[in-house]
């Protein structure tokens, strides 16, 4: 316990955020070694099974009748549509983290895919050269300082520690769907949104029904890696192994 | 006249030994283009036939893997407890499920192309990485890395990195709950059960 004083502020802060998330998911943990990764394991995995079902009879098949049923052109234009639309929060995102350059290229990617890429449906920054970036306000927070608290598996929604179940609030706040006045025009878009990412999502599926002697383990450390390594941009410090 | 001609000759010794130790980063390109191009002219495989991509996959991918490091990483500090056997019997059960698992997720390759980053090393680098990215239309690119260490026969793969994901040590934490609940042989039967119903269920 010789870490840094400064933590304890944060610790705090934690502390009362896990505390209203655990009212919420009724504290299940039953499991008897715990995991230090995962401190609300049988809650866990009782929230993974309900998303199994969620997933194997409903959101699985629409995204492969999706997938199998909308032409490859198609599909990429309603990718890019929705990458589009997040473009302004994921600069917000990097000017609250001190990129400003990146928020620069952002707010290009912006202005670029919406006029020249018709309405964001092609992706014509990246062909100039644009990169496109990932922030979201869970990321921020951990630039910002903030711990990751426990692992949390929801329904439909997936994996989220607790600071980044925080930050997808706010990334609600933060999406131009939501302000969208007819309300058939918003949920349709909602809902092609969540196809979209379940279809991308399928052909990892598969990998994972392969290679995990766990599924669940398995999803819960592929998202805490994939997580650190966002929150760095892709090049994490290396941990000792 | 001979010390020019030694000159010569160890000149030569020195430049093959070279092209022998191919960089990594050229190793990383030539296998993945050479191995994408088979796919691309293959129709069994890009109909998913499984016999055929391992086929693939251990003739020109498995000989720059060095699977006992893959397995040591993935087993973190349980390694040690494992006798030499044991540990031989892991690498062989882990090798078995790498390979079939994400040679599969190869028959799916359509439409992507591969990126390669920019990369640098010092000539005295025995450990290094090289990085790629996975560009896909109407997703965002996904980061896919190689750590490489630097061994007798050439440079060897101990790391396969996908999207941050390490497909090595993502397995530490199911590793060492199945040494918790049956020891090291306990772990090595079940990754073998797994690779039984897997070959059972494979598509020819």
């Amino acid at each position: 316990m010789t870490k840094s004083l400064g933590l304890s502020g944060m610790r705090k802060g934690r502390a009362w955020a896990l505390g209203g998330l655990l009212a919420l998911a009724g504290i299940g943990n039953t499991i008897a070694e715990e995991n230090p990764h995962d401190p609300y394991e049988g809650f866990n995995r009782s929230m993974f099974a309900v998303h199994e079902a969620i997933d194997k009879y409903a959101a699985k098949p629409v995204a492969q009748v999706y997938d199998n049923a909308v032409p490859l052109p198609v599909k990429a234009g309603v990718g890019n549509f929705f990458g589009n639309v997040g473009e302004l929060w994921v600069g917000v995102n990097s000017a609250l983290q001190g990129k400003f350059s990146d928020a620069g290229v952002d707010l290009g990617r912006l202005l670029i895919n919406s006029t020249v890429g018709i309405f964001g449906l092609f992706d014509v920054a990246s062909e100039l050269g644009l990169e496109r970036h990932d922030e979201d306000f869970g990321q921020t927070m951990a630039v910002w300082g903030a711990g990751s608290g426990g692992y949390l598996f929801w329904p439909v929604i997936g994996s989220r520690t607790v600071r980044d179940t925080l930050g997808w609030g706010v990334d609600i706040m933060g999406d131009p769907v939501g302000y969208v006045d007819s309300i058939p025009v918003r949920n349709s878009l909602r809902g092609l949104r969540i196809v979209d990412i379940r279809a991308s999502l399928l052909p990892a599926d598969k990998v994972v029904e392969e290679a995990a002697l766990d599924k669940y383990a398995y999803i819960r450390d592929a998202y805490l890696q994939r997580r650190r390594n966002q929150i760095f941009d892709g090049r994490p410090p290396r941990l000792d192994d | 006249m001979m010390k020019k001609l030694f000159a010569l000759l160890v000149a030569g010794f020195v430049a093959s030994a070279a092209f022998a130790q191919e960089a990594p980063d050229v190793l990383v390109q030539r296998v993945t283009e050479e191995v994408l191009e088979i796919i691309r002219n293959d129709r069994e495989i890009q109909n998913g036939s499984t016999n055929k991509v391992i086929d693939l996959v251990d003739k020109k991918v498995l000989p720059h893997f060095n699977f006992q490091h893959m397995t040591a990483l993935a087993m973190g500090k349980e390694w040690r407890k494992a006798s030499p056997q044991q540990q031989q019997q892991l690498t062989a059960e882990f090798k078995t499920l790498l390979v079939r698992t994400y040679s599969n997720a190869l028959t799916s390759y359509k439409n992507q192309k591969v990126v390669y980053k920019a990369f640098k090393m010092a000539p005295t680098d025995t450990d290094v990485l090289v990085r790629t990215e996975v560009h896909q239309p109407g997703n965002k690119p996904v980061q896919l890395d190689y750590s490489l260490e630097r061994l007798e026969g050439g440079w060897k793969v101990y790391d396969v990195v996908v999207a941050g994901i390490s497909l090595v040590t993502n397995y530490r934490d199911q590793f060492g709950q199945e040494v918790r609940n049956g020891g090291i042989d306990g772990l090595i039967a079940s990754i073998a059960n797994k690779n039984k119903s897997l070959e059972a269920n494979q598509k020819k």
